[in-house]
C-alpha cells in the first residue's frame, strides 16, 4: 500500500468513516455540476423529498450541449433548450451558482473551475465527467462520477469509494521542441494501456512535469481516464501557487490564499514516500504523438510505422484489427501525410489560452487547407476574451478557422459541431472512439494543438516540425 | 426525508440466460452514443443501447447479439476486457438495465462503469480471458440456457461447468448486504460528516 503520498494524506483528511460495506464516506470539498449527467440525479433527490446538502460547495456550469455558434435562447434544438431549463430550474430550485453563459464565466467544467480559483491543492472533487482528473493538475484529488454518485454528494457532500493504489509515473528529461504535455499522456496510455490504471491512482512527476505550466498539467491530468486511472494528479509547487494567486478568487481574498498555502504545502507527497509502483518515461526520447486507431492507447510517433495487429500483446490484436479497418490504415505506415477533412481545436484537453497561442503561432501566415473546415472552440469565456484581446482570433479567422463560442463542442458532438459521414478530423480532443465525434463512420485522430494546427494548413497529419519556418515558441 | 432503514433489494444471486458481446475496451460511447443522451431521465434509453452497432443509418438492423431472437431475453451480459471505458455516463449501465440486463460478466471493467453498475444492484464480476471466452461460447450455443451468478459464493454455474469469478469485496458486500444505494446510509452519519468539514483548513 502507498503511504505519505498526496493520495494518502488528502484521502485521511477527507475521511468521514468507513461505511459498512468496506468503501470510506469521503468528504467532497467541491462538486462541479453540468447539464448532462445532474438532471436525473436532481430527480431522484425530489422523489426522495432530499434537499441539497451543501448548495455552497456545488458549481454548475453548461458545456456539453451549448451551441458554440448561436447561442440565443431559445436554443434551436429542443433537447438542448429542455436540457439547459432544467438545470435553470435546478440551480435556482438548490441557490446554486451558475455560470451561465449570460455571466462571461461559462465554459467546460474542467476549464472554469481552475479559473475560478476553486480547484486547489488538497481539495476532492467531483464531478459527472470523467475528465474530472483534470483538475488533479493542481494536486487536487479529483474522481469523475456517475448520476447516482452525483445524487450522493448532493445529498450529503459525500461518497462512498475504495482506495486505491499509487503509481508514480517519473517523466524525466526535456521534451523536444515541439513536443508537449498531450504528448507525454499520450504516451502514457500506448505504453500503460487504456486499461493499465485500473485500481490505481497516477502521480505524475519529474522533471519534464514541473517544467510544465499548469495548463500542461490539466491535459496530462485530464486524459488519466483514458488510461484507465480515476484520477491522477501533480505535487503541487510554486508553479501551481502562481497560478492560484492570480486567479480573481485569491486577488479578493490575499489572506486566504496565505492562510491555505502552508495546507498545499503539506499535503505534497513525502520525499520518502511509498508507492505501488513506479514507471519511468524519458521526454527527450519523445516525438509528437498521435492516434492511429479507436482508442487513445493507439498511438504512436508521428514518423513511427503502424504496428501489425499481430506484433501487439494478444489482447490488443482483436481492437487494433477493427481500428485499422475503421480508419483505414495499414501497418507499416505512418499516420504523416493521412488526409484530414476536419480540425478541431478545443475540449478540456487543450483549450486553454496558451493552447490557443501556441496553435495561432503555427497558422499565422498559413492558410487552412482548402479542402478542410477547421474551427477553434475555446474551453470557456474567459479563455474566449483573453484570446480575442490579445489578437488570436484575428490569427485563426484570416487562416480561415471559424472562431466559436465556449462548449465541448465537436469532442463529443452533442451540440451541432459534428463530423459528417466518414470524416476525418484532426482533434485536440481526449477521445478517438468510434462515433465520438457524433458520426459513427467519422474518424478522429488525436493530437497536440500545434499538431492540429499543422493538419489545418496542410490538409493532412503532418510533423508540426516540418513546416516551413515554423514557430515552435 | 428518506428513512435510512428503508429496505434496498440483496443482491446475492442472479440467474438468468445470457448475451455475449465480444470486444475489448467497449467504450460507453458505443454502449449509449451522446445524441440519446440529450434527455432528462434515463426512461427508455433501452432501445438505443448499442445503438450504432445495432442500426445502420437507414435504422436497418445490423448483425449484433442484441439484434437476435435468441437473445431477447437475455438477462445476463458476457463480455471481455475493460468494458465500459471512458465518459462516466450512467446512462451506459441504465441504458443496459433498461434493456433487461441485471448482470454483467466479464474479464475486466472499467472503474466508473462498475461503480455506476453497483449503484444500480447491477453484479460486475470477472473471469481470466479463457474462461470468458468458454462462457461466451457457451452462451452462443445454448442461448436458452440457465446461468447462475452466486455473487456472494463468487462463482457463476451454467450447463454442467461451475466456474470462480472475481467480485471486488466492497461491492460484493454492498450487494449481498443490500447496502448498494448509499444515500440513505451516508445521510445518516450527519455528526460525522460535520466534523470532517470543520477540520478541513480550507473551508
Amino acid at each position: 500500500m502507498s503511504d505519505g503520498t498526496l493520495y494518502d494524506k488528502v484521502w485521511e483528511k477527507h475521511k468521514v468513516t468507513e461505511l459498512p460495506n468496506g468503501q470510506d464516506q469521503l468528504f467532497v470539498g467541491l462538486h462541479l455540476i453540468h447539464e448532462v449527467t445532474s438532471p436525473q440525479a436532481f430527480g431522484m433527490l425530489r422523489e426522495r423529498d432530499i434537499e441539497v446538502a451543501r448548495p455552497d460547495l456545488t458549481l454548475a456550469t453548461v458545456d456539453h450541449i451549448v451551441p458554440t455558434a448561436d447561442q440565443s435562447r431559445p436554443y434551436t434544438d429542443d433537447a438542448a433548450e429542455n436540457m439547459m431549463s432544467e438545470l435553470e430550474a435546478n440551480v435556482r430550485d438548490a441557490g446554486i451558482d451558475f455560470l451561465d453563459p449570460t455571466t462571461g464565466d461559462q465554459g467546460i467544467v474542467h476549464v472554469v473551475g481552475p479559473e475560478q480559483g476553486l480547484t486547489q491543492p488538497g481539495k476532492t472533487i467531483v464531478c459527472g465527467d470523467s475528465h474530472t482528473s483534470t483538475h488533479g493538475a493542481f494536486g487536487a484529488l479529483a474522481f469523475g462520477i456517475g448520476t447516482s454518485q452525483i445524487r450522493d454528494v448532493l445529498a450529503t457532500q459525500t461518497i462512498a469509494m475504495e482506495k486505491q493504489k499509487v503509481r508514480k509515473i517519473q517523466v524525466d528529461g526535456e521534451l523536444g521542441d515541439g513536443v508537449e504535455a498531450k504528448d507525454i499522456i499520450l504516451e502514457i496510455i500506448r505504453r500503460l494501456g487504456t486499461e493499465g490504471g485500473v485500481g490505481y491512482v497516477y502521480e505524475y512527476a519529474g522533471e519534464a512535469i514541473e517544467n510544465l505550466g499548469m495548463e500542461g498539467r490539466m491535459s496530462i491530468c485530464n486524459m488519466s481516464i483514458e488510461g484507465g486511472a480515476r484520477a491522477g494528479y501533480v505535487n503541487p509547487d510554486e508553479t501551481t501557487f502562481e497560478w492560484l494567486e492570480q486567479t480573481d478568487y485569491f486577488q479578493d481574498n490575499p489572506e486566504e490564499f496565505e492562510k491555505l498555502k502552508p495546507y498545499w504545502e503539506s499535503i505534497q507527497s513525502d520525499d520518502d514516500a511509498e508507492y505501488d509502483d513506479v514507471v519511468h518515461i524519458d521526454a527527450s526520447e519523445l516525438e509528437p504523438v498521435v492516434t492511429w486507431g479507436t482508442t487513445p492507447g493507439q498511438g504512436i510517433g508521428i514518423n513511427d510505422p503502424i504496428p501489425a495487429p499481430e506484433d501487439l500483446a494478444e489482447d490488443k490484436q482483436d481492437t487494433a484489427r477493427r481500428a485499422q479497418k475503421h480508419m483505414r490504415v495499414e501497418p507499416g505506415e505512418t499516420m504523416n501525410g493521412y488526409e484530414i477533412d476536419v480540425a478541431f481545436l478545443g475540449s478540456c484537453t487543450n483549450a486553454r489560452l496558451p493552447d490557443l497561442r501556441r496553435a495561432a503561432r503555427i497558422v499565422e501566415g498559413r492558410q487552412v487547407d482548402e479542402d478542410v473546415r477547421a474551427m477553434v472552440v475555446p474551453g470557456s469565456q474567459r479563455v474566449q476574451r483573453a484570446a480575442e484581446e490579445e489578437g488570436l482570433k484575428d490569427t485563426f479567422e484570416e487562416a480561415g478557422f471559424e472562431w466559436r463560442n465556449a462548449g465541448c463542442s465537436m469532442c463529443l458532438g452533442m451540440n451541432e459541431d459534428q463530423l459528417e459521414g466518414d470524416e476525418a478530423c484532426a482533434s485536440s480532443s481526449n477521445r478517438n472512439f468510434i462515433g465520438r465525434q457524433g458520426s459513427k463512420d467519422g474518424r478522429t485522430v488525436l493530437m497536440n494543438p500545434r499538431m492540429v494546427a499543422a493538419a489545418a494548413v496542410t490538409g493532412e497529419v503532418t510533423d508540426v516540425r516540418d513546416l516551413k519556418e515554423v514557430n515552435l515558441a | 426525508m428518506s428513512d435510512p432503514t428503508e429496505e434496498i433489494p440483496e443482491v446475492d444471486y442472479v440467474e438468468g440466460t445470457g448475451i455475449p458481446i465480444r470486444g475489448n475496451d467497449i467504450d460507453t460511447d458505443q454502449i449509449i452514443p451522446a445524441r440519446f443522451m440529450k434527455v432528462v431521465t434515463f426512461d427508455g434509453l433501452g432501445q438505443f443501447s448499442f445503438f450504432d452497432q445495432r442500426f445502420d443509418d437507414e435504422d436497418n438492423e445490423k448483425d449484433h447479439p442484441m439484434n437476435e431472437d435468441r437473445f431477447k431475453e437475455a438477462s445476463l451480459m458476457v463480455v471481455n476486457n475493460n468494458f465500459g471505458c471512458g465518459s462516466s455516463r450512467e446512462h451506459a449501465p441504465q441504458a443496459l438495465m433498461r434493456w433487461g440486463i441485471d448482470a454483467i460478466i466479464g474479464e475486466g471493467f472499467a472503474e466508473i462503469f462498475a461503480g455506476n453498475c453497483l449503484a444500480l444492484g447491477i453484479p460486475t464480476v470477472t473471469a481470466d480471458h479463457e474462461t470468458i471466452n468458454a462462457l461466451q461460447q457457451w452462451v452462443d450455443d445454448n442461448p436458452d440456457g440457465e446461468i447462475e451468478v452466486d455473487v456472494a459464493a463468487e462463482t457463476v454455474r451454467y450447463g454442467s461447468n461451475e466456474i470462480s469469478v472475481s467480485v471486488d469485496d466492497a461491492q460484493r458486500q454492498a450487494l449481498v448486504e443490500g447496502i448498494w444505494d448509499t444515500t440513505a446510509l451516508m445521510k445518516a452519519n450527519q455528526n460525522a460528516i460535520q466534523q470532517t468539514a470543520d477540520s478541513l483548513p480550507y473551508l
